[in-house]
């Protein structure tokens, strides 16, 4: 008895033998088969192209190299959040352009979250004008594309502000707002800064080195947070305990803010704010023209995708709900707090998240008003010094890649943790 | 045991005579076994099916009736063990999966009724694009059936527009359309309204009489006495107890047929 | 009356109440503006706030817009028109409207557009209304060959050769059928690809030199404004829609390797900036061919915007398949339908109606996205705002380009936002 007619004996299925017949009609070799060819014909696309660029390049006598990060970039960059010169290299560039182009974002999806929300709750108000109003706006700005928005966020900074020079003068043909804080001219917008009299240096991180002094200040608020979580859960702990839950509201306040109060008293801080000298203001913090109409443009365009994605996330909570949470004795508060937000939440949610991940992409459209980010530096000024397109539109798109990655890895993280438990 | 009495929901005679039954096997299955994952959904079973049988499976919930009865077209794929359908053995050949396929009907519990297409469509599809059949006679065949299930009216309407007893008579008729010599039913009447499960048996019932070989795994054990040659009770993915109806309810005899029966009947 | 309860349960009412009218507050327009602009403080301050910012908007719009100008040659002019007060140039649009709409196309070819943009109408209608006969689907598979044809012209012939090849593979497929039917597609793809790139040049040429029909050649850097955007997005969504599927069901497949890829495309092209697609097209499109090859500019957008879609397409086709109930797929395989046919015959076409909705919504994101071939150098509606501004005598015209431009693009997007919108509510009510 051979081998092979034990493991037939084994097996209460006997085995047929293989025929190559079998490789395209048996459910099991089939989809191998399909496969393998699929593959063949994916390296042999992907050689062809290979093989085209290789001789393409060797025929432009270049080669594939990021060295060019490491030469000097010899460019300058308007907005630089960290230290960076002319004199520094194209991969610092390229950094400053991606550090403007998250700054960039965090605040065009601040902007578009709070207009969302706000634009979708109103519309859906009982009040006719504001609801109509409401309508208005994200009709308007929904069908009108981003581009044209930026271009005209960017003309009517430059164009239908005052200069500089109309704020000076007894009779000044333009003022500052805000008990002379703010001050928006053509050439951008001047704000206050935050300034400390006790500078604690900076923390040398390899390329970034951030202020020592707002880091004490982020570690302090995150400590707060972390103490009012503790503080929310031991008040729920004696609510199950005895049944009534105690007031937090003022113990909130105090932890998430005074710890913070005392380090900027401590560090001395005071407001810097800017002032008219020359021909120009100076002081407080300078926010140039093309990052203010990217903001507002990228910002108040999504806001209106935003709110219809609020709109629906509430609507799509049915009336029953409120309904029988009414009629369990829940007050509107409540029943808003524990019935209705948890489940529009998970429906409003996903969409806001890819609604940040279209403002991140968005960014990209920088160039129009001249905005410094990651496509201006490295897929821009870079690119067109060096002449190296391959590797820089290459890098470019990895990076984006990545950022958009993260941005959908954390919404596919939240997803699973608020799926509804169901059969 | 007190002797339950069973309700026929049947008003009309049942022609027994016609319900011949042939010694030519229809299908046998042996020691096949399947798992879903880890978990062992079907434990080694053994079957034959004549030819004219009319068999109907029952079981609590998760018992794998309905997945026997899948396997049986392949909808399912079995790990270990043989079925043989009409001599064609399912393995991965597709060849062979197709023929099993356009050879044995099946009724859903939820209909499946294709909703983009009309009465008439749903029934013709199959003939058409499966047995090469000319759209013409696709068409005759089909209505003789809407006919045979007594909805012959709706034919130009769609799914949709239909009630839940009639939805679930144009799968039965869909089925028929392709001259399958075996018929599976997967729950055909669970999904329906009390006043409609009647008119799907008076259909099934015809069916039988014509002497169809159908598999069916329902809880109307009224349809089971009046109808099957055999009732199968499985629990456990395992085969508890095969008999024929009269016997099977009078005298069960597995502790668990018993528990059974007296659940599903004993409100 | 509680006497009478007291007194006795039984009642019997002998005369019935005569309708009243409403307290004066439950009516009329005191209730509508009660319930609907001052029911409550809060209510009634966000009325207030809204009256204040739509005076505000209006009083610093308004007598610009109204008083408006339309006769001019130059901004200049305009001002000296206008004479110090404020008001809207509008003349910029009366002189440079044709560029705004079709770029630098031959003033005398406008019609063939026109012509276009109308039989596009045609070809769409019977796709989106099934009530119409299903004949007319055949102009609509002929469309692109028109379109083509209409826009670029050149020789007549050339469209004729691509469709021949069509014709072709159809033929192969009809006879090699009889044999096999995996010998019948290879044969449907191999013979087109051999004539269209083995004999349909010759063909071309022979029949253009025998009888040279078709109309005038307009070369594609003559395209711009909206017709450049609707050329660009209407080829880009109707070339995306088979890729979509074809992208959706890869990754909806079993077939581990194949649905990796798929999913590894579909989320490269979403996780990267249509931009940087775009600058792919336009620099390094010439690296990845073979040496010498090139083309236009327009085709090579169109091929990027086209794969950009795809991944989208994929996603919302990906949505509809989901919505499908597994019975469908059960009950296809179980009348013995194999793959392509149960995809064709029953997934597809549900899907697909789930999905369109959907592929509205992608068409007006890439029909905005078009806007951003501005980047390349293609002269788009935006593009040539800059170029009419470039100009001596509109220097520093702004806002009533923006206007224009804007309000066309409001027009499209928000009639197929509403198109879309009736379609979902139709799909929700209807029964099919």
């Amino acid at each position: 008895m051979s081998i092979s007619d034990d493991v037939r004996s084994a097996t209460s299925a006997p085995k047929r033998a293989f025929r190559p017949s079998m490789l395209l009609y048996d459910q099991r070799y089939r989809s191998i088969t399909i496969q393998v060819f699929f593959l063949f014909a994916l390296m042999l696309g992907a050689a062809w192209l290979i093989d085209n660029t290789v001789n393409n390049l060797r025929a432009l006598g270049r080669d594939f190299s990021f060295a060019f990060l490491n030469a000097p970039a010899g460019y300058d960059i308007n907005q630089r959040p960290i230290e960076y010169n002319s004199q520094m290299t194209h991969g610092r560039a390229a950094l400053v352009g991606f550090l403007n182009t998250i700054i960039l974002a965090v605040m065009a999806c601040a902007l578009a979250t709070v207009l969302g929300v706000i634009a979708g709750v109103l519309r859906l108000s009982n009040n006719w004008i504001v609801g109509r109003l409401m309508t208005v706006y994200i009709e308007v700005f929904r069908n009108i594309p981003t581009l044209l928005w930026i271009l005209i966020f960017g003309a009517i900074m430059s164009e239908a502000m005052p200069a500089p020079s109309a704020f000076r003068g007894d009779d000044p043909a333009a003022s500052m707002l805000f008990a002379d804080s703010v001050a928006i001219t053509n050439r951008g917008v001047y704000i206050p800064s935050i300034q400390f009299l006790r500078d604690l240096g900076d923390l040398q991180l390899g390329p970034i080195a951030p202020s020592l002094n707002w880091l004490l200040v982020l570690v302090v608020l995150v400590a707060g947070v972390y103490a009012n979580k503790r503080l929310l859960q031991h008040a729920t702990a004696v609510q199950n305990a005895t049944g009534i839950r105690p007031k937090t509201w003022w113990k909130s306040i105090l932890v998430l803010l005074g710890p913070v109060v005392v380090i900027f008293v401590a560090l001395g801080a005071h407001l810097e704010y800017p002032e008219l000298r020359g021909f120009n203001f100076a002081g407080g913090t300078y926010l140039r023209n093309s990052l203010i109409a990217m903001w507002l443009g990228l910002g108040i365009y999504t806001g209106a995708f935003v709110a219809e994605n609020v709109r629906a996330g509430i609507l799509a909570i049915s009336k029953g709900q409120t309904e029988a949470a009414f009629a369990l004795g829940m007050q509107p508060g409540k029943t808003m707090r524990l019935v209705i937000l948890p489940q529009a939440l998970r429906v409003i949610i996903p969409p806001l998240i890819s609604q940040y991940l279209n403002i991140t992409k968005n960014t990209s459209l920088g160039l129009a008003v001249g905005y410094m980010d990651l496509r201006s530096t490295l897929g821009g000024i870079t690119i067109n010094q060096t002449g190296r397109e391959l590797e820089g539109m290459l890098l470019m798109m990895l990076i984006y890649l990545a950022i958009s990655l993260t941005i959908s890895g954390a919404m596919n993280v939240y997803n699973s943790r608020v799926k509804l438990k169901e059969r | 045991m007190t002797e339950t009495k069973i309700e026929i929901p049947v008003d009309r005679e049942i022609n027994a005579s016609q319900m011949q039954i042939s010694d030519e096997v229809a299908i046998q299955i042996t020691g096949m076994n399947k798992w879903y994952g880890t978990f062992h959904v079907l434990r080694d079973i053994d079957m034959t099916v004549n030819r004219g049988e009319r068999i109907v499976i029952c079981g609590p919930s998760g018992s794998g009736k309905s997945t026997l009865i899948r396997c049986i077209n392949r909808l399912e794929e079995h790990q270990a063990g043989q079925i043989i359908v009409d001599g064609t053995e399912l393995t991965g050949d597709l060849k062979n999966i197709d023929k099993v396929r356009s050879e044995v009907g099946m009724v859903f519990q939820h209909f499946n009724l294709f909703p983009h297409l009309t009465i008439l469509e749903n029934c013709t599809l199959a003939p058409i694009w499966v047995r090469k059949t000319p759209k013409r006679e696709a068409e005759e065949i089909a209505m003789h059936f809407l006919e045979k299930v007594k909805i012959p009216e709706q034919a130009l309407k769609y799914p949709g527009q239909l009630s839940g007893g009639q939805q679930q008579r144009v799968a039965i008729a869909r089925s028929l359309c392709m001259k399958p010599r075996i018929m599976l039913f997967d729950e055909p009447t669970s999904a329906l309204d009390p006043e409609m499960i009647k008119e799907v048996l008076d259909t099934m019932i015809a069916l039988a009489e014509e002497g169809m070989t159908m598999l069916c795994v329902t809880h109307e054990m009224g349809f089971a006495q009046a109808v099957a040659n055999r009732v199968i009770f499985m629990d456990q993915g395992q085969i508890v107890e095969q008999n024929e109806p009269r016997e099977f309810f009078n005298n069960p005899r597995s502790d668990r047929t018993k528990l059974f029966l007296s659940q599903i009947l004993g409100h | 009356m509680s006497d009478t309860h007291a007194q006795t349960v039984a009642y019997v009412r002998e005369s019935m109440l005569p309708e009243k009218p409403a307290p004066i507050a439950e009516k009329g327009a005191v209730k509508w503006l009660r319930e609907n602009l001052f029911s409550g403080w809060l209510n009634t301050v966000l009325t207030v706030i809204s009256l204040l910012a739509i005076w505000y908007l209006l009083s610093a719009i308004g007598p610009w817009l109204l008083n408006t100008v339309w006769n001019a040659q130059s901004l200049r002019e305009c001002r000296e028109v206008l004479d110090g007060a404020s008001g809207a140039c509008f003349a910029v649009i009366r002189d440079r409207w044709h560029q705004l709409l079709f770029g630098f196309y031959p003033p005398q070819h406008y019609w063939r557009p026109v012509l276009s943009l109308i039989l596009l109408f045609v070809a769409l209608a019977p796709v989106l209304f099934s009530q119409l006969p299903r004949k007319l689907l055949g102009f609509s598979a002929f469309y692109p060959f028109v379109a083509y044809h209409l826009l670029w012209g050149g020789s007549v012939w050339l469209p004729i050769s691509v469709i021949l090849g069509f014709a072709l593979g159809y033929v192969a497929y009809r006879i090699l059928a009889r044999i096999a039917p995996l010998v019948a597609i290879t044969g449907a793809i191999v013979v087109p690809v051999l004539w269209w790139v083995l004999f349909a040049g010759e063909f071309t040429a022979a029949l253009t030199s025998v009888a040279p029909i078709g109309l005038e050649f307009v070369r594609s850097d003559r395209f711009g404004g909206f017709l450049i955007s609707l050329v660009i997005g209407v080829t880009g969504i109707s070339l995306s829609l088979p890729i979509g599927i074809l992208l959706a069901l890869g990754r909806q497949s079993d077939m581990v390797f194949l649905k990796s890829v798929c999913v590894m495309v579909i989320e490269f092209i979403r996780g990267v900036p249509l931009i940087t697609l775009l600058f792919t097209a336009s620099l390094l499109l010439n690296y990845f061919l073979p040496p010498g090859t090139a083309f236009d500019l327009i085709l090579r957008v169109i091929i990027m915007v086209t794969l950009f879609a795809s991944a989208y397409m994929a996603e919302v086709i990906r949505g509809g398949l989901a919505a499908l109930p597994k019975g469908q797929y059960e009950a296809a395989d179980a009348l013995g339908l194999d793959y392509w046919k149960a995809q064709r015959l029953i997934i597809m076409p549900q899907a697909l109606k789930i999905s369109i909705p959907g592929i509205v919504n992608t068409f007006i994101g890439l029909f905005k996205d078009t806007t951003l071939v501005v980047f390349i150098g293609l002269l788009d509606p935006i593009g040539l705002s800059n170029a009419i501004r470039a100009d001596t005598n509109w220097n520093g015209i702004y806002w009533e380009l923006f206007i224009f431009i804007g309000a066309l693009f409001f027009i499209f997007c928000f009639g197929m936002s509403r198109y879309s919108m009736y379609l979902e509510r139709k799909l929700k009510t209807d029964h099919r």
